[in-house]
């Protein structure tokens, strides 16, 4: 699931072997367990924080564009840094360009067919294709109403034209299948992901968005607070890579 | 060809709760037992990391263990007039993948279903009349809760499940639940200890005349050591449970208290990421030959058995039996057949949302089943002679977790996003509680479960379709809960208070419970049922099918304590009954 990372035990054997399975009985590896159980150092797949320079799938112009968007979603104030210092651009990026980006997890067979409310998404694409389609399809939009590019607008405009897009007052011409709510929809998801998510994945910078709710994070431990009822829990948060 | 493998005692489909309490009961009996687990060996020290399980976007919202569709996916439909299409991604319901099953990521509740449960058509056509309960599609389990006591005894204290009793051998006990039926010991280890959310809750239901109590959980709240000598640590309240694997050895999964044990014994083997492909009937079709399976590099292997037994999550037996043509499907324009039939989920959607100002609830203080709770209205614990249902929910308070991605409670009226939503997620945080209700499910004639006759899987095979839409009974027992709810939220004084009603047309897209009950049922009955009392096909005499899909019907609870003692319930009779005289330990 993340970038570069080291093929673990499980994903080894998940993709590879073309052992037969009778071969690697009673291996420390095999995935045929007998008589122990099967620990082995080090098999085990921490996260990578992401590399915080470049884009992995944006262009640098869809860049600017969505990083105009998530600070717009998330504005800074005083409460917190907006939605372009906090990362949730680089955090979307780094999501598009992996399994998240390529449905790798999903079912992605055919026959598609237009579904009821009820039975979920079920366009072909992938959310890597929905951005591509949908941030082409709003840069047109708003060149063909302003004469310039979504970043260049005045924050009031931009709020405008996001507005328009979450109430169904722009139709953008998207790709078959496709609607201007769904992908509004999917771009404020991943912005409060990259939001709350722990920074290793890009967002979250500072713990922004723990601040601002209060949550604590990565702590293990709270049997010492559980029955301290209506009592503000007195240790701020932490990230999995010890940030605090 | 499918290489043919050396015979076993027992093969076993799914290593999660019931393959592994079956392969430890019967290892025991001294029988050699393979298990066939479609996901990956997962163990706490390596994949439930203390050093990164607490990340809510990889395991909660990514969901890394969980079955994902491109493994095996399920079309879905409200009634038969709809065509059903895949769900590309789970959310109304996640099921489990690999070793532990659902048994790693649940939430830890662990319920007895009422004696009524057990005998619902009786019970309600009894009390109530015949007439009604025509709408439903109700059928007896053909088995007693006063039999399967010391079953849900076993379940609790292999979990070492943390509760209080409310009925200790018929002697009611303040502080614990007075519905449930008699017990006949306590829980194993005392209750968790509440929130402020679950404590306020409680005493505004004692002051309104009712009976809260702490849920059973098997998130421990002390250190216990169970029945095989495995030994459990105290529950630390992280917010990381439900969703994710447990990396303090706190909640009961397979991992932390049958495996340890399990997986020493030189007659048991784990066959992991092989997929089983389909049950193999010897030629007269009355008994099963064994199975074929395929593993990791797509090598397929004929394991034959003697004992057949699937143990898989409950929509995947059924499914199982459907690809195997075991017994037959049912179609529910002639309500014949049996395999498929009473599906049957859980009524949610009734619930209301506390806000106040100046609290401090600190929701990611939980745990998966740290709730308190009434069954004041839940199954027939209340008199239904003047209502317009049957049927019930349990209503409870719990905190699980406040993890920010999925829990962002704002005002009504508030916009999802800029400046003004920022202001109110940030003082709303804190100040939000909730109350829901957990309604039963009851079967009706176009509820089931079968084929898809469109979509395939990876290996080719027709997915499981479900036809299901909540029944009007049953959305006539959430709104009245919907009611409930809203007398006891008010009586807590809030700022302001929402109340959510369940209504028509089941979603699958947004997360529900992964509560999926019924296809493969059991009964005294084999024209109405698909298994016998004890949990073995009418078709197939060697073949045991163990989990929820033996429900006729579902319970305003969780359902794993129930599947736990079916599953203590079956090895008992292959043990006791079916090991000294083969066949059909009920005749039809």
């Amino acid at each position: 699931m993340l970038r570069g990372q080291k093929p673990s035990r499980r994903r080894f054997l998940a993709s590879a072997s073309a052992l037969p399975i009778l071969a690697i009985t009673g291996h420390a590896q095999a995935a045929n367990i007998s008589g122990h159980l099967p620990w082995e150092a080090f098999a085990g797949e921490p996260p990578r924080p992401v590399n915080p320079m470049g884009w992995y799938f944006f262009t640098p112009a869809e860049a600017t564009t969505v990083e105009a968007i998530v600070d717009r979603l998330i504005p800074a104030d005083h409460l917190s840094v907006g939605g372009k210092d906090a990362g949730c651009a680089i955090f979307i990026d780094r999501q598009l360009a992996g399994s998240f980006g390529k449905s790798s997890r999903l079912y992605m067979k055919g026959p598609f067919a237009k579904g009821l409310p009820t039975q979920g998404y079920q366009a072909e694409l992938t959310p890597a294709a929905r951005y591509r389609d949908g941030l082409r399809a709003l840069e047109a939009h708003v060149r063909g109403a302003h004469g310039k590019g979504f970043a260049q607008l005045s924050g009031e405009q931009q709020d405008e034209i996001l507005a328009g897009l979450e109430s169904g007052k722009i139709e953008l011409k998207l790709a078959p299948g496709l609607s201007t709510r769904g992908f509004f929809d999917l771009v404020l998801e991943n912005t409060m992901e990259g939001f709350f998510a722990d920074p290793l994945y890009g967002g979250n910078k500072g713990l922004a968005g723990w601040k601002l709710v209060g949550f604590p994070g990565a702590r293990y431990d709270y049997r010492d607070h559980v029955d301290k009822h209506n009592v503000p829990y007195p240790r701020g948060p932490v990230s999995i890579y010890g940030e605090t | 060809m499918a290489r043919l493998l050396p015979r076993k005692d027992v093969v076993i489909m799914g290593l999660g709760w019931t393959g592994a309490v079956l392969a430890q009961e019967l290892t025991d009996a001294g029988l050699d037992v393979v298990a066939i687990e479609r996901g990956p060996w997962r163990d706490t020290a390596t994949d439930f990391n203390i050093g990164y399980m607490p990340d809510e976007l990889r395991f909660s919202v990514r969901k890394e263990l969980f079955l994902s569709p491109v493994v095996e996916a399920m079309t879905m439909r409200n009634n038969a007039d709809q065509v059903a299409l895949p769900m590309r991604d789970y959310g109304s319901f996640l099921p489990g993948h690999g070793v532990g099953g659902a048994g790693v990521h649940w939430n830890g509740y662990v319920w007895r279903f009422f004696g009524s449960d057990f005998q619902l058509k009786t019970h309600l056509s009894k009390r109530y009349g015949a007439r009604r309960v025509s709408e439903l599609q109700l059928e007896d389990w053909g088995v007693s809760y006063d039999e399967l006591e010391h079953c849900f005894d076993r379940f609790e204290y292999l979990t070492g499940t943390s509760g209080k009793a409310g009925n200790l051998k018929g002697q009611k006990i303040e502080g614990g639940n007075v519905f449930e039926d008699a017990r006949a010991r306590d829980y194993p280890t005392p209750p968790l200890k509440m929130p402020y959310a679950a404590a306020l809750f409680m005493e505004t239901a004692r002051g309104l005349g009712l009976h809260p109590f702490p849920a059973p959980a098997a998130n421990l709240s002390q250190p216990y050591v169970n029945p095989l000598g495995v030994a459990m640590g105290q529950c630390t309240y992280c917010g990381f449970c439900e969703r994710f694997g447990c990396a303090n050895y706190s909640k009961a999964t397979p991992q932390t208290t049958i495996l340890p044990v399990l997986m020493k014994k030189k007659n048991f083997e784990a066959r992991t990421e092989c997929e089983v492909l389909k049950i193999n009937l010897h030629p007269d079709g009355k008994t099963a030959s064994g199975v074929i399976y395929v593993d990791r590099s797509g090598e397929e292997y004929e394991q034959p058995a003697d004992i057949i037994l699937l143990c898989g999550y409950g929509l995947m037996n059924v499914r199982m039996l459907l690809l195997s043509g075991i017994g037959k499907a049912y179609d529910a324009t002639t309500g014949e057949g049996t395999v498929g039939r009473n599906y049957c989920y859980q009524t949610q959607g009734a619930g209301v949302r506390l806000i106040f100002e100046g609290k401090h609830f600190n929701p990611f203080i939980g745990t998966g089943a740290l709730a308190a709770v009434i069954d004041d209205f839940n199954g027939d614990a209340f008199d239904h002679s003047s209502l317009d249902f049957v049927g019930g929910a349990g209503i409870s308070c719990g905190t699980s977790n406040g993890r920010p991605i999925g829990y962002r409670p704002t005002p009504q009226g508030t916009p999802r996003w800029g400046a003004k939503w920022k202001k109110a997620v940030a003082e709303t945080y804190q100040n939000t509680m909730g109350i829901g209700a957990q309604g039963s499910s009851y079967p009706v004639r176009g509820n089931y479960l079968d084929l898809d006759p469109t979509y395939k899987d990876r290996f080719g095979r027709p997915l499981l379709r479900v036809t299901f839409d909540f029944p009007d009974n049953d959305l006539r027992m959430a709104n009245y809960m919907s009611g409930q709810l809203t007398k006891i939220g008010r009586a807590m004084n809030p700022r302001e208070l929402t109340v959510s009603h369940a209504g028509k047309g089941w979603n699958s897209v947004p997360y529900q419970t992964t509560h999926n009950t019924g296809g493969a049922t059991m009964g005294a009955n084999p024209r109405t049922s698909v298994v016998n009392r004890y949990l073995q096909s009418w078709d197939v005499s060697n073949l045991f099918v163990i989990g929820a899909s033996a429900f006729q019907n579902n319970a305003g609870k969780n359902p794993t304590g129930t599947v736990g003692a079916l599953a203590y319930w079956a090895a008992e009779a292959i043990r006791d009954r079916y090991l000294k005289k083969p066949g059909a330990l009920v005749g039809t």
